[in-house]
């Protein structure tokens, strides 16, 4: 069973659009995305590859490149898109509340 | 005493000793740059690389269409002399470009691009994608990267005969047959992941059906000619982009993780960066891997106080590597000690700031 524990990432604000932002918390890094569209996503912080922060990457769309080898991730739902990279990102619940971002990184 | 001679191979004992000493999949060091700026730098174009992606081509067109019209006359030479350097040596640096993925934005595109030039170059595009990957990943850590042009001490028939693809080739042709019959080598094993290699084998037994198509053609015609079209320019026009390409790493430092001690950047002039596609400025290219080539020369700008001096031209990097590669026969310990700038660099981990544990809500 999955148990919630949301916290505190940062200020909506904080985060361009078509951005990453890197968050970490508790030994664990993660990736808070906010997209064209507005909307606020986030994911494990580290490729699947080589284990590089996507928070130095590319934000295009809804993909998410990692800087060192060109990965892709579909950071919406955390797929892999295609080589360097073959295994996907997990993905946390996020919400924003009262401009700031909250993130799920509950555990199972 | 003599230094030891030291394994490159990817599957000897120099692997596991990278791993013991943190050289592998480690923390370079970066020269610092704003995010802003680096998002700006990273940002993809079209324009640039479908305008030099229609030159390339339209040139290969026009000089191969030359060589042809122009057959047992001496115009002959030098249409097929740029052919084959459009055909050798262009593609090696566009296989690079459109490898990383970073040179157009319009995916189709980059990637059809890079089937076509990986084709060119004889490199399989699956295979070289994922040890470009480990060679950015681990470069010049010996054990770990398996794009090592010159292993101490240096070999020098492998350099001359590379100067015409001759090795690289040779070694090539029994990986592709190899692959068609769905075996992978053991070095590829360390590197191309499980879920890769049906796409391995599959583009292999491609290139072999074509392969088999223009044998049979010139069989049918009595006539070696199109091999000298498709095939044959991957040797006889490969010599510019080993000439480039020795440059990259040649001579300097193995074993570091800051890639202004084991990397060149070399100022060219434009022909040259046309066919390099502005790899002259490999330092920054490993630093910032994802910039577009088109844009290594504003990186450059922005780093270059952070970086050891530019090579004037690739005559001043070769003054400096065929010496160190003499000496390197004697002494395998020996390198180029590149002098890092009187800044002092501290070395980063990511552009942007980690945001620390938030509170629990």
């Amino acid at each position: 069973m999955r148990v919630a524990q949301w916290i505190d990432a940062c200020s909506a604000a904080e985060i361009e659009v078509e951005d990453v932002l890197r968050f970490d918390h508790d030994g664990r890094t993660y990736a808070i995305y906010r997209s064209p569209d507005d909307r606020f996503y986030a994911t494990e912080g580290l490729c699947t590859h080589e284990q590089v922060h996507l928070a130095d990457g590319l934000v295009m769309d809804h993909i998410i490149e990692c800087p060192k080898h060109n990965g892709r991730f579909d950071y919406t739902t955390g797929q892999a898109k295609g080589a360097p990279v073959c295994i996907g990102l997990r993905t946390y619940p996020i919400r924003i509340d009262e401009g700031r971002v909250l993130i799920d990184v509950g555990i199972e | 005493m003599a230094a030891p001679i030291r394994d490159y191979s990817l599957t000897g004992p120099e692997a596991a000793r990278a791993a013991e000493r943190g050289l592998t999949h480690a923390v370079w060091y970066r020269s610092p740059l704003a995010r802003v700026r680096i998002k700006e730098l990273m940002q993809r174009n079209d324009y640039p690389a479908l305008l030099h992606l229609v030159i390339w081509l339209a040139l290969l067109v026009v000089s191969g269409t030359g060589a042809y019209l122009t057959l047992g006359t001496w115009w002959c030479v030098p249409f097929s002399f740029v052919y084959g350097i459009l055909y050798g040596s262009c593609s090696d640096s566009r296989w690079h470009e459109f490898g990383h993925g970073t040179a157009l934005r319009t995916r189709w595109i980059n990637d059809a691009a890079f089937q076509l030039a990986a084709f060119m170059v004889f490199r399989e595009p699956t295979v070289w994608r994922w040890s470009h990957a480990r060679h950015h990943t681990d470069t010049l850590i010996v054990g770990r990267d398996p794009e090592v042009l010159a292993k101490r001490p240096p070999s020098f028939w492998p350099l001359v005969l590379n100067f015409f693809a001759l090795q690289s080739t040779a070694t090539a042709i029994p990986r592709l047959v190899s692959h068609a019959l769905a075996r992978l080598h053991e070095e590829e094993q360390q590197f191309v992941p499980d879920m890769e290699q049906a796409r391995v084998f599959r583009t292999a037994r491609i290139w072999l059906l074509i392969y088999a198509l223009v044998a049979a053609y010139s069989i049918r015609i009595h006539s070696m000619l199109p091999w000298m079209f498709i095939g044959l320019p991957t040797l006889y026009g490969s010599w510019l982009q080993f000439y480039f390409g020795i440059t990259q790493h040649t001579g300097l430092a193995e074993d570091t993780l800051d890639h202004r001690l084991n990397s060149r950047t070399i100022y060219m002039n434009p022909i040259f960066r046309f066919v390099y596609l502005n790899m002259n400025y490999h330092t920054e290219h490993h630093m910032y891997p994802m910039v577009p080539y088109y844009k290594l020369p504003e990186l450059h700008r922005e780093l270059r106080h952070d970086l050891p001096p530019a090579y004037r031209s690739t005559l001043a990097a070769y003054r400096e590597i065929i010496p160190a590669l003499l000496r390197q026969r004697k002494d395998p310990s020996y390198f180029v000690r590149r002098t890092l700038p009187a800044v002092e660099s501290v070395p980063t981990v990511v552009g942007t700031a980690a945001r620390q544990a938030g509170a629990v809500v």
